[in-house]
């Protein structure tokens, strides 16, 4: 058999890490064998370091096998799940009952066979003993779980993070926009100064919100509607008189909190599955209200409608699938109602409707606090 | 060459069409440009009507896109001249690109460079004088260039799960068409009119192009740009005397045109 194929039950991914654990298990395991060897002094059993050494590194390697390579494999029963691979709270608080004990015994055992002699005599010769001993391992074995989860959930929240990141920045700096608008400022440089640079001055203000937004998840609703302001100022100057937009934001609402952007891809798709395959264009409305301790957010376009099939596809229970090609509609769909369940969970929502004169509206709600 | 060449540009934002006009001027003095349209549709039109030596086609248009456009003007095209050359223009699109450097066919990127331009111009100008017989005209390289376009992924399907179900809504009641029951579909603008075996014809608000992509090519084939068949029920292909191609489906009288563009399917013909 191939390494390959004996480790087919872990993750490709978590090859390294679940090495790195087992070694730093190791580099603890000896310490806590000179600490016992040292403690041994006081008792009249007999003490040699190699006996010592025996039993911590087999007690160690057995508990980091049942309640960490565990949830590898059986990640199935465990209901472990990428990319953190914790199972769920009383799954995981089984597999430790049952692990730490068993490790315990098991490397208990081996120790036993290379010493000659049986740990559980010690019971009955110093009882005390022998739970102090019981006790130390399960307490190591809980210190190493707890710094392991917390190293584990950080790196999954940091990588997580990290590709919302990306995935935001790719949908805002869309290749094809970009372009477009190179080619617009080059085709104005020598024909009309004054418009070229409003048209660069639109981009850089973009462009710069936009690398901004990224890092921060949250922002003002005046900022949300400015920003849109700018994409929809670059895209009138290149459609002309086929777009026409309006932006309606109430004063009381300026200064709400909403997720960075999260309107842009809705607005992008209004345009570009909207208005751009209609001759004569259209318009597009954005709409800031509210409804009890609800904010709503209303996109509103009078272009082509969205086809039976994609709204098929949008009304579908969430999570989706994610579209893999920025340029699908559904795929800027898909990430919005993600980045809304992550932030606002049940309170967070998104509703996209046929207009019945042709046209789509989406309205999305979410709460006027700020999420925590 | 005994007459001035000339060029049709098809680019919906003025800006970008304008530039492209000016710097072709101080590339190709001799190029005359016959008409500029704002559309995929109006592009047909007007290079019917012209019928210039060169075609410069953006590809994202409103009305239809410029491959769509190329693929209508080819269907359309009089047999008695020559098919113009092709220069698609996009500033982004990375499948098109792909499928362009792939079947060797044209294009520049926006911003319009004016070395790459060069380049394209040369190009043009040299295929233009290769062709020593004015009139004969062999589409057919020119239609397999452009069906390998039109079946290039242009936008990766969100993980193509195939379609069981159509969905039409029908006033207020929803029509559930299983797709095993599919006869034939036939596209209207941003609609298909959805015939099943049984005879019942649904209408669903879907482009032909989004439904396709969810179809099994095998099953169902694609007999027109704006017609799809199922394989299995086509019972007779025939040729008129102008040589276009025509199905019969079992079981139904009306004849089915087949587009320049897929007769290949039937080679033996």
């Amino acid at each position: 058999m191939t390494p390959d194929r004996l480790l087919v039950w872990l993750p490709a991914d978590q090859r390294k890490t679940l090495l790195q654990r087992l070694l730093i298990v190791w580099a603890v395991a000896l310490p806590v064998a000179v600490a016992t060897w040292i403690n041994h002094s006081g008792d009249g059993l007999p003490h040699r370091f190699d006996v010592s050494l025996v039993y911590s590194y087999a007690i160690s390697t057995f508990i980091w096998l049942f309640t960490d390579a565990a949830r590898f494999m059986f990640k199935g029963v465990l209901r472990a799940q990428a990319p953190f691979y914790w199972p769920p709270a009383l799954r995981a608080g089984l597999m430790l009952l049952v692990g730490i004990p068993l490790g315990y015994v098991l490397g208990t055992l081996v120790g036993d066979a290379y010493a000659g002699w049986s740990t559980w005599d010690l019971w009955r010769l110093n009882t005390n003993r022998f739970i102090g001993m019981l006790l130390s391992t399960i307490a190591i074995s809980a210190a190493y779980v707890a710094y392991f989860y917390q190293r584990g959930k950080a790196e999954a929240l940091a990588s997580q993070v990290t590709q919302s990141q990306l995935m935001l920045l790719q949908s805002q700096l869309e290749p094809h926009m970009l372009f477009n608008t190179l080619a617009h400022v080059r085709a104005l440089i020598g024909q009309d100064t004054a418009r070229a640079l409003a048209m660069l001055d639109h981009l850089d203000d973009y462009l710069r919100t936009t690398l901004q937004a990224s890092r921060q998840p949250l922002h003002p609703l005046a900022d949300e509607f400015s920003r849109l302001g700018d994409y929809l100022s670059l895209m009138a100057i290149r459609m002309g008189p086929r777009l026409v937009f309006e932006l309606d934001l109430p004063p009381t609402l300026a200064t709400v909190q909403v997720p960075s952007f999260i309107l842009q891809p809705l607005v992008e798709n209004a345009i570009r599955h909207g208005l751009e395959p209609v001759v004569a264009g259209g318009r597009i409305e954005l709409q800031a209200s509210t409804d009890g301790a609800q904010l709503v957010l209303t996109v509103l376009d009078n272009g082509c409608g969205i086809s039976e099939l994609a709204l098929a596809d949008a009304v579908k229970a969430w999570p989706l699938p994610l579209a893999s090609d920025p340029a699908s509609e559904s795929w800027g769909l898909s990430h919005v109602r993600q980045r809304l369940h992550t932030l606002y969970g049940e309170r967070g929502s998104m509703r996209i409707s046929a207009v019945a004169t042709g046209g789509t509206c989406v309205v999305m709600t979410l709460p006027l606090t700020t999420p925590v | 060459m005994n007459t001035r060449p000339s060029a049709l540009i098809a680019e919906d934002e003025p800006l970008l069409a304008q530039a492209l006009q000016r710097e072709l001027q101080a590339l190709w003095p001799a190029l005359h440009l016959a008409a500029t349209a704002g559309d995929g549709l109006s592009a047909v039109q007007l290079a019917l009507q012209h019928r210039p030596d060169v075609l410069f086609f953006d590809i994202r248009m409103p009305g239809q896109n410029g491959l769509d456009a190329a693929a209508e003007l080819a269907e359309e095209w009089p047999a008695e001249s020559a098919f113009p050359l092709l220069v698609f223009v996009t500033a982004y699109d990375q499948y098109a690109i792909q499928a362009f450097e792939a079947q060797a066919v044209d294009y520049v990127l926006k911003p319009v460079r004016a070395d790459r331009l060069a380049q394209t111009v040369k190009r043009l100008q040299n295929r233009l004088q290769q062709r020593t017989t004015p009139n004969a005209t062999d589409l057919d390289p020119v239609l397999s260039q452009l069906r390998s376009l039109l079946q290039a992924p242009t936008m990766a399907t969100p993980a193509a799960t195939p379609l069981h179900m159509l969905q039409a809504s029908v006033g207020n009641q929803l029509r559930m068409v299983p797709v095993s029951e599919v006869l034939r579909l036939e596209a209207a603008d941003k609609y298909v009119r959805v015939f099943t075996m049984d005879g019942t014809e649904v209408l669903l608000r879907t482009p032909l192009k989004e439904l396709m992509q969810r179809l099994d090519s095998q099953v169902f084939w694609q007999i027109h740009r704006a017609g799809v068949v199922r394989a299995t029920c086509i019972e007779s292909v025939t040729r008129d005397e102008t040589g276009r191609l025509y199905l019969r489906l079992k079981g139904q009288s009306d004849l089915l045109k087949v587009s320049r563009l897929y007769a290949y399917l039937f080679k033996a013909m």
